[in-house]
């Protein structure tokens, strides 16, 4: 291994030119699917072998580990190159995704490895969602056996279909088991064709082979003179892996903004599609604000264009107000903007879909709240057929339309996946739960693109001198939170701040008149709840709500609502004990003899806030001096307008 | 799709005194997707934090940041994970590029570890390593409450790595689980993690050791000057070649350095690193040896050779 190496000038002239040729190459990124019997570990091991990307340790380590556990008897076994992780390694099968890399001479190719079994679904959508061509393996000797195509050889083909794919290598495998049969090959290559017919696909490519000896991978095989297409490598380094994202709308989500200091303020993200250059109009999708590109900023200097994929810094001609979330867009072709959209939903979680369970989506750079509103049907992945559904289980595709907590854009999948892609996050768990791709914006909001208005709540709040907030008091009835929350607006309407107190009083006999006891209404009471006090906020108001509102959940459901540093949680902390001792209003007593069903803390749980911004300790304080406490957050904390 | 196949408006079409559009090697895709993860983790978590070896890939990674936040500073700060068993170079490098590019440098060592005297000779490469850099790595997420920490890592480095997520969730106690990890579609990463949880971020998952080379090639980037083949004192052990870094390197009876020309593939503590003759004194004849030599990477890092599956072990107990 001592790498000894015969310098001279010759040699290092072709390293240069190696160098110079490796820079020109690009980049493809492909998945392979099949199942542990298709043979497609060792198809990927035979290309990494192929293109001599194993190194000599990593050969004595894979000719040892060939003699113990290779099921090809004491041959070589390509697929021990790729199975990772110990457990999989004694099971036999290929359980994640795992990505692998080799180059020729004319490309880099990442390879998504990514397993077929029906319980891994998700596996596949995830390592399809980032590749430009499918290799479908497909067992020669098992079709013959099958007289006709396999269930999971459609499966794969609908899911890579479902993510965009548009082209695809049926490779097929195992030729050499069924004598490099060339009427089973014809027979294949037609029943695919008519398979995949309504599949979209604008490429498919057969090609016969077999991986473990090698024919037509590299190698043009001698055993099939009757096929004249390419080997597969022939075919992967040439198929055109130009997207066409260039030629869509120019589309920039922005990711963070770039401040070093006053004199420059940069919006820094990742060009979804389009291009960009000096001078070119863009607005802000959600806002309507238009300004021109003055720079794109690199390190290595500025750009004079810039193409899709690329990580740009652009400056704009004139101050308007974008953050993390927005998205740049062309303004004569401008993205849908709308807070409700249909979708193909994949589920990716052993905790099955609860259609209104409210999730955050994450879309581009934005996060929002997210609930799916209607759940139309699923789609059976093997046979391409819909069916009702009350829920999604894991690996199951469904059609969906999906409410947002506040307005997105975003395009149709099919038109830009890179701005038509999202993901929904369990909000307790934080688990990536599902993933999806919009088919289309839906009613009200589609094409209605909001004016940029010029009397915002910044303007409202300026008028007022005042910072709008949301002061939420959580507690058990009878903990003292209105009598604390009564104090705080007294003094803030002395000084002069423009205030408004919601409790159970003005919202229980009227917005919420309909509304019960049980979790489900006090879950929708306390939504109601939080989108009066964002509107008060946004009118400029210091809202107080005073809410025994006993569910994280949806005290976090308010907080979302609203801007960071807007809601100011204050939790009334008296013990049970105490509470029930005051009983005010008599309903602990009522509720001990079971004439109030659902009562918090009696017969309905109560769940402490874990991070308030303000505890009070309501058995040790009075309500005057918790009050004061409440007044000094809210007065101390931001600046102040002036 | 067909109308929008029309060219859109405003498009390069339209201008035919635009400067055209041009193609992007794969370089410029790994750049620019790594540059697009560097920007989520900075604008999505609290407290991240950039783990820095002092290797050449921790020095792409630097590079990239300072690109990613142009013309702003980088947002984090560098934690080095000091063993004291890194090469003197190393350290002297570390130092003048910090100050050269104005960065937030954190050191950190596990003193219990320094009061134990732990060394790699007397207690064995698993156990100083687990000491010097595992823990070491815990006390430190620990003591700064980082919640996501960057690192340099490769999926082409070694089997396991091949299945690790570009955002890989670690639970309070560090623990990585292979199984329950999060799915990672298109370049929408799933960043929020509860408090004491924490997020590694491996920027450069895609990228190969070509890559690496190729790239400090073209962006001129400086490593540390070990990589280049010198003549340095070395001795023999388990057929490979150790540096004799410094007086602490104990030798056996018999033992004498000897002065070869070798260089470094692989940078750590000088102990568990070995060099291999070389005569490279440039990026592009590392690489020519490269092409021709053909031993992978980690060959150079005893710890891998602990035990089979080893790395596995590590990650899930913690290890980067």
């Amino acid at each position: 291994m001592s790498g000894s190496i015969t310098g001279g000038a010759d040699a290092r002239m072709d390293i240069l030119e190696y160098l110079k040729h490796q820079h020109e190459t690009d980049l493809l990124r492909f998945i392979t699917c099949g199942s542990v019997d298709d043979g497609k570990s060792t198809l990927i091991g035979r290309l990494l072998w192929d293109s001599k990307l194993i190194y000599e340790d990593q050969l004595t380590a894979l000719q040892a580990d060939s003699k113990k556990v290779g099921t090809q008897q004491g041959e070589i076994d390509y697929a021990l190159l790729l199975d990772g992780l110990e457990a999989e390694r004694e099971q036999g099968i290929t359980i994640d995704v795992a990505y692998r890399f080799f180059s020729t001479d004319r490309r880099k190719f990442i390879v998504a490895d990514t397993p077929g079994h029906e319980q891994y679904t998700r596996n596949m959508v995830t390592g399809a969602s980032n590749a430009k061509v499918a290799v479908i393996l497909v067992d020669a000797a098992a079709v013959r056996r099958e007289e006709g195509l396999l269930v999971q050889t459609k499966r794969h083909s609908f899911l890579a279909s479902l993510v965009g794919i548009r082209r695809v290598v049926l490779a097929v495998n195992k030729m050499d088991l069924v004598d490099f049969d060339e009427t089973l090959f014809r027979k294949i290559t037609e029943s695919y064709h008519a398979f995949a017919e309504p599949l979209g696909f604008t490429d498919i490519q057969t090609i016969p082979v077999s991986a473990l000896r090698g024919d037509n991978v590299m190698e043009r095989s001698t055993h099939t003179p009757w096929y004249e297409g390419p080997t597969l490598l022939a075919y992967l380094e040439t198929v055109d892996v130009e997207d066409g994202r260039s030629r869509l709308p120019f589309r920039l989500p922005v990711q963070l903004v770039v401040r070093p200091d006053s004199t420059f303020r940069g919006f820094a993200g990742s060009l979804a599609s389009g291009t960009l250059r000096p001078g070119d109009e863009v607005v802000v999708a959600a806002s309507g604000e238009a300004a021109r590109v003055e720079r794109i900023v690199a390190m290595g200097g500025d750009m004079d264009v810039a193409a899709p994929g690329d990580a740009v810094t652009v400056t704009l001609s004139r101050e308007i107000d974008v953050s993390r979330g927005d998205v740049l867009v062309a303004p004569e072709a401008r993205p849908a903007a709308s807070d409700q959209f249909k979708a193909h939903l994949v589920w990716m979680h052993a905790d099955s879909l609860l259609p209104g369970r409210m999730y955050l989506i994450k879309m581009g750079t934005a996060t929002a709240p997210a609930q799916v509103t209607e759940l139309k049907e699923k789609v059976d992945v093997n046979t391409l057929e819909h069916e009702a559904a009350k829920t999604l289980a894991m690996n199951e595709v469904g059609i969906v339309n999906i409410a947002l907590g506040r307005e997105l854009a975003f395009d149709p999948y099919a038109e830009n996946p890179a701005t038509g892609s999202f993901i929904l996050i369990d909000r307790e768990t934080n688990a990536t739960v599902g993933a999806g791709m919009v088919q289309h914006a839906l009613r009200r909001a589609t094409n209605i693109h909001w004016q940029a208005v010029t009397v915002d709540k910044s303007a409202r709040a300026e008028n007022m001198a005042q910072r709008p907030r949301c002061v939420w008091f959580t507690g058990l009835s009878g903990s003292g939170k209105s009598t604390i929350a009564d104090i705080v607006e007294r003094k803030l309407h002395a000084m002069g701040r423009k205030t408004y107190l919601l409790d159970g009083d003005n919202i229980r006999h009227g917005l919420c008149r309909d509304l019960g006891f049980t979790d489900a209404d006090r879950v929708e009471n306390i939504r109601r709840i939080g989108e009066v006090a964002r509107l008060m906020v946004d009118a400029g108001l210091i809202v107080l709500c005073s809410f025994i509102s006993p569910f994280r959940a949806e005290r976090k459901l308010a907080r979302s609502l609203l801007e960071k540093g807007e809601f100011l949680e204050v939790f009334v902390d008296t013990p049970l004990g105490v509470c029930e001792a005051r009983d005010p209003k008599g309903l602990y007593r009522k509720a001990r003899a079971g004439e109030l069903p659902n009562f918090t803390g009696i017969d309905s749980p109560y769940e402490p806030p874990t991070s308030p911004e303000l505890r009070i300790d309501g058995a040790a304080m009075t309500a005057e001096e918790a009050a004061e406490e409440v007044l000094a957050m809210i007065l101390g904390q931001g600046r102040p307008i002036e | 799709m067909s109308h929008l196949e029309s060219g859109s408006p405003g498009g390069a079409e339209n201008r035919p005194d635009a400067p055209a559009v041009p193609t992007r090697t794969h370089l410029d895709r790994l750049e620019a997707e790594a540059i697009h993860i560097m920007r989520e983790v900075a604008a999505s978590f609290e407290n991240p934090v950039m783990m820095y070896s002092i290797g050449k890939d921790s020095s792409v990674m630097l590079h990239l940041a300072r690109k990613a936040f142009y013309p702003g500073r980088i947002p984090f700060p560098l934690l080095h994970v000091d063993t004291t068993w890194k090469f003197r170079e190393m350290i002297a490098f570390r130092d003048r590029i910090t100050k050269e590019h104005d960065l937030d440098l954190i050191v950190h060592t596990n003193e219990d570890g320094v009061r134990e005297n732990i060394s790699p000779f007397t207690h064995g490469s698993a156990y100083h390593t687990d000491v010097m850099k595992t823990q070491a790595l815990k006390q430190a997420l620990n003591k700064y409450k980082f919640d996501a920490a960057f690192g340099g890592a490769r999926r082409d480095e070694e089997k396991s790595r091949a299945k690790e997520r570009v955002f890989s969730f670690r639970t309070a106690q560090h623990r990585w689980d292979p199984k329950n990890q999060r799915p990672e579609l298109w370049n929408i990463y799933n960043t929020r993690v509860h408090a004491g949880e924490s997020i590694r971020v491996f920027p450069i998952s895609n990228w190969t050791e070509l890559d690496i080379w190729q790239y400090l090639y073209q962006e001129e980037i400086e490593i540390v000057p070990l990589y280049f083949a010198a003549r340095r004192p070395v001795v023999r052990r388990f057929d490979q070649w150790i540096l004799v870094d410094d007086d602490r390197l104990p030798l056996e009876p018999g033992e004498e350095p000897e002065m070869k020309m070798v260089r470094f593939r692989t940078l750590g503590c000088y102990p568990l690193t070995a060099a291999v003759e070389s005569t490279a004194t440039t990026l592009p004849e590392i690489v020519q040896e490269m092409l021709v030599a053909r031993t992978s990477e980690r060959e150079g890092r005893i710890i891998d050779f602990d035990q089979s599956g080893s790395m596995e072990k590590k990650k899930q107990e913690g290890y980067f």
